[in-house]
């Protein structure tokens, strides 16, 4: 009773796409960095699940999740600063108020 | 048969409260009924199943010999599977015959504190109860791991549920800045125990590295590894030890931080800031014994080693840690005034107590003492609460008094659980745990002589008994005693039925349950079932009439001084206390001005770790800022600057000479060329221009709305584009 490739690759991509759907649509910017978290963890699925089914023999897929994990976590500091700093200077966590871009 | 019913249903234990936590928490949020019905209700089926386990484990005959193990492949790595599943033996038997009944108790008892069906009724009421659901989850988890793994998972979903609850007011801000908000203690607890979680992490990951798998049934209980990795070096860091005792010293360190064992005690006391169901259910009875229950879980590793008769001070670590920890905690509580702050001292003395025992090898007599323990300490937190919740939340005992004709339920309850816990004889759990704890200690002390561990454990831990039953006198007599001392105090109300039952019927418990672990010396009236059950395979401790005599002698000595101190002359309002009259007359008014906060130890780390992390992101700010990365960066820059001043003098002399001459020659041609470019040349240029014009204010415009959200629509659709033209071709 084994479950086959197919299902982890429908579930990382379910996750990818609500991953990628908070990202779009939150407008609180931890939100979407929640929502980035989702996307990584669904990439993380595709890696280990691939790495099961095609090459179980090494280590790689498994190493390379841990690599997400850790990248990951330096995104969300940074990412979380970035969110302080923001509020800081402008009061507000909305990302529709923050259109600096356009200047 | 029935019995291989219940132990094969044994992992639903932990599913129940899960479950319900996971419906509460998506669901049923804003059903204060529901939730507390779905939360009590999991755990009356937690405690019916594991009780029915417990029974079932008794039933059968050599269970300590043939633990029963079921477990189901979990995940692969590499070349090691780990499992998860559960493992039935009498230690996690033990323990399941107080975790579920205990949870159970606090449950009930919180409808009534979280003031369902009062006008006061907390606004978070139903994630509440969410919350104790995961926590019963995660405790119930470790009780029933089959490894280490599964274990220190659940030890973690704790350690969130400690964070969450202790914040759970994180609303709450005091005038007094000194003052600990719930939203700063949750904080400190994580953080604390996080740094004996780290030695804990660091243990299992040893141990799985000689070992290549975490399961109980391979490592802890398989004799041929035990000896192995006793006879194995550990690494060179440890000195000349044997890997066993270092991996237990490192897992240890996990049990100093959960069970708040010196130095890493600061966070319990604090930890009061919690609702008090919490503080009886995470702080006193449940989570800080999971620290014991690591360690009595460890105990082959190091017994093999005692065996082996290698010569590590493993052991000697942890006895001197649980009996400085039993000793200085026992002198701090009798300093302090609020009524949960007395709890919570005589709580991290009690976790010392036990960790002595276990450090001096009595392995019986230290898991007696958490059942028993667990049974009386939440009946005594209970009971604060309950007097808490009857004086309007005043919780300064020198503010209290006289509330034992207004609440007598509270007070006689109370009663049963403060002698316990002084271990009153004869009649009282407390008095036969603690009793066998001392025993072993004597009989170990007479073996090898005074310039050993049983004694200094044996010493501290008689002396800590005195003083347990002096607090428990001045608490009592100071709460109970007496005339009222505020307004609060004097219109005090019994509290309702759903807080003062499960008071009685842990009270029960508190005075009955120690006859299970009576020595078998006494004739008539016990065996020892428990250490029978528990620990065939250890000797039992023989009976010391000496010490009973001691004990008892103390007991009844340290509640007769708190009484004479405190009882016989109940204190008016705004009187000093006695003891610190008395200490000041001595001159040790600054003693009990140290006991009063707490020997300065949060202090002493916010000047030395606190204030030393600080100072190191001052130093790391001037080296980039001031000391080495700016200052190089400046330099460079100035480099760059010399030279295209160098530059600019360069061009001003010779280059624009030259170009000036070409220029002039440029404007007579430029003459002509304007003429044909204000005709022909401008009407092109304009007609683009407006072009442009119009699709950048009809098109690009509107699409660059400086939103970065925009921008990554635009570029998901663009790939999906390129992606569907990629398939299509």
């Amino acid at each position: 009773m084994s479950i086959p490739l197919n299902w982890y690759l429908v579930l990382a991509a379910a996750l990818f796409s609500i991953g990628i759907y908070g990202v779009l649509s939150r407008r609180n910017a931890i939100g979407i960095l929640m929502g980035i978290e989702l996307m990584l963890n669904a990439v993380n699925i595709n890696l280990v699940a691939f790495w099961r089914f095609m090459d179980p023999g090494r280590l790689t897929g498994q190493v390379f999740a841990l690599f997400v994990f850790t990248v990951a976590a330096a995104e969300v500091a940074v990412g979380l600063a970035l969110v302080i700093a923001i509020y800081r200077n402008r009061d507000t966590v909305v990302v529709e108020e923050i259109d600096l871009l356009k200047e | 048969m029935i019995q291989d019913f219940f132990i094969n249903i044994t992992w639903l234990i932990p599913v129940f409260p899960f479950l319900a936590f996971l419906i509460i928490i998506l669901f049923t949020q804003n059903n204060n009924k529901l939730s507390h019905s779905l939360s009590i209700g999991s755990m009356v089926l937690s405690w019916l199943v594991g009780w029915g386990v417990v029974f079932s484990a008794i039933g059968t005959p050599h269970l300590g010999e043939h633990p029963i193990q079921k477990v189901i492949p979990w995940f692969e790595t590499g070349t090691s599977t780990f499992g998860i599943g559960f493992w039935v033996d009498p230690l996690m038997a033990a323990a399941l015959f107080m975790v579920p009944f205990v949870c159970l108790m606090i449950f009930i008892y919180s409808v009534g504190y979280m003031g369902y069906g009062t006008d006061e009724v907390d606004p978070n009421y139903a994630r509440f109860f969410g919350y104790i659901a995961l926590f019963a989850t995660g405790m119930l988890g470790l009780v029933i791991s089959e490894n280490l793994l599964t274990l220190f998972m659940s030890w973690e979903i704790m350690g969130l549920c400690s964070y969450l609850l202790i914040g759970f007011w994180f609303q709450k801000n005091y005038d007094d800045p000194d003052k600990i908000t719930p939203r700063q203690a949750g904080l400190k607890a994580f953080l604390v125990t996080k740094v004996g979680d780290l030695f804990l992490m660091l243990g299992i990951i040893y141990l799985y590295s000689q070992a290549g798998t975490l399961s109980y049934a391979d490592t802890l209980f398989n004799h041929e590894f035990l000896v192995h990795l006793a006879e194995t070096p550990a690494l060179p860091i440890f000195g000349g030890w044997s890997a066993a005792s270092a991996i237990a010293l490192l897992i240890f360190g996990g049990a100093v931080g959960k069970s708040a064992q010196f130095p890493l005690h600061i966070w319990l006391p604090d930890a009061m800031e919690g609702p008090t169901p919490v503080s009886a259910l995470i702080h006193a009875a449940t989570m800080v014994s999971a620290g014991v229950f690591l360690v009595a879980r460890i105990f082959p590793l190091l017994n093999i080693v005692v065996e082996l008769e290698l010569h590590n001070p493993t052991m000697g670590i942890i006895a001197f840690i649980g009996a400085f920890t039993a000793i200085f905690a026992a002198i701090i509580a009798i300093g302090q005034n609020d009524i949960k702050g007395v709890l919570a001292f005589s709580t991290i003395s009690q976790l010392g107590y036990m960790i002595a025992a276990l450090g001096i090898g009595a392995y019986v007599a230290a898991t007696f003492h958490l059942i028993t323990h667990a049974f009386f300490k939440a009946l005594l937190f209970m009971g604060s609460g309950s007097v808490i919740i009857g004086c309007h939340h005043e919780q300064d005992m020198m503010e209290l008094g006289g509330l034992r004709k207004k609440m007598p339920k509270t007070f006689w309850t109370f009663v049963a659980g403060g002698f316990a816990l002084s271990g009153f004889p004869i009649i009282t759990a407390g008095f036969w745990s603690k009793d066998e704890i001392l025993a072993h200690a004597w009989h170990e002390f007479m073996l090898e002589g005074t310039a050993s561990w049983p004694f200094f454990v044996w010493l501290l831990l008689t002396i800590a008994a005195f003083l347990t039953a002096f607090y428990t006198a001045r608490q009592i007599s100071l709460t109970f005693l007496g005339k009222p001392r505020s307004h609060h105090a004097e219109h005090a109300h019994e509290t309702p039925a759903t807080m003062t039952t499960p008071l009685i019927i842990l009270a029960f418990f508190a005075l009955t349950l120690g006859f299970v672990g009576i020595p078998e010396e006494i004739v008539g009236l016990g065996n020892n079932w428990f250490h029978n059950f528990i620990g065939h395979e250890y000797a039992a401790t023989p009976l010391s009439v000496t010490v009973m005599l001691l004990s008892s002698g103390l007991a009844l000595g340290g509640l007769g001084l708190g009484w004479w101190v405190y009882g016989r002359k109940p204190l008016v309002q705004g009187q000093m206390d006695p003891v610190e009259k008395g200490m000041n007359k001595i001159r040790l008014g600054w003693l009990y001005k140290a006991m009063q906060n707490r020997f300065y130890f949060d202090e002493i780390y916010r000047a030395t770790f606190i204030d030393g992390s600080v100072k190191l992101a001052d130093i790391l700010y001037d080296f980039d800022y001031h000391w080495v990365i700016d200052p190089i960066v400046n330099l460079v820059a100035r480099i760059v600057r010399g030279i295209s001043e160098f530059s600019n003098k360069f061009d001003e002399k010779v280059v624009d000479a030259l170009v000036n001459i070409t220029g002039l020659s440029g404007v007579k041609l430029a003459e002509l060329g304007g003429i044909t470019d204000l005709k022909v040349v401008d009407g092109f240029v304009n007609g683009v221009a407006d072009v442009t014009g119009w699709i950048g204010e009809k098109v690009l415009r509107p699409i660059q709305t400086g939103k970065a959200q925009n921008y990554l629509l635009i570029l998901l659709i663009s790939m999906l584009a390129i992606i569907g033209i990629y398939l299509v071709y």
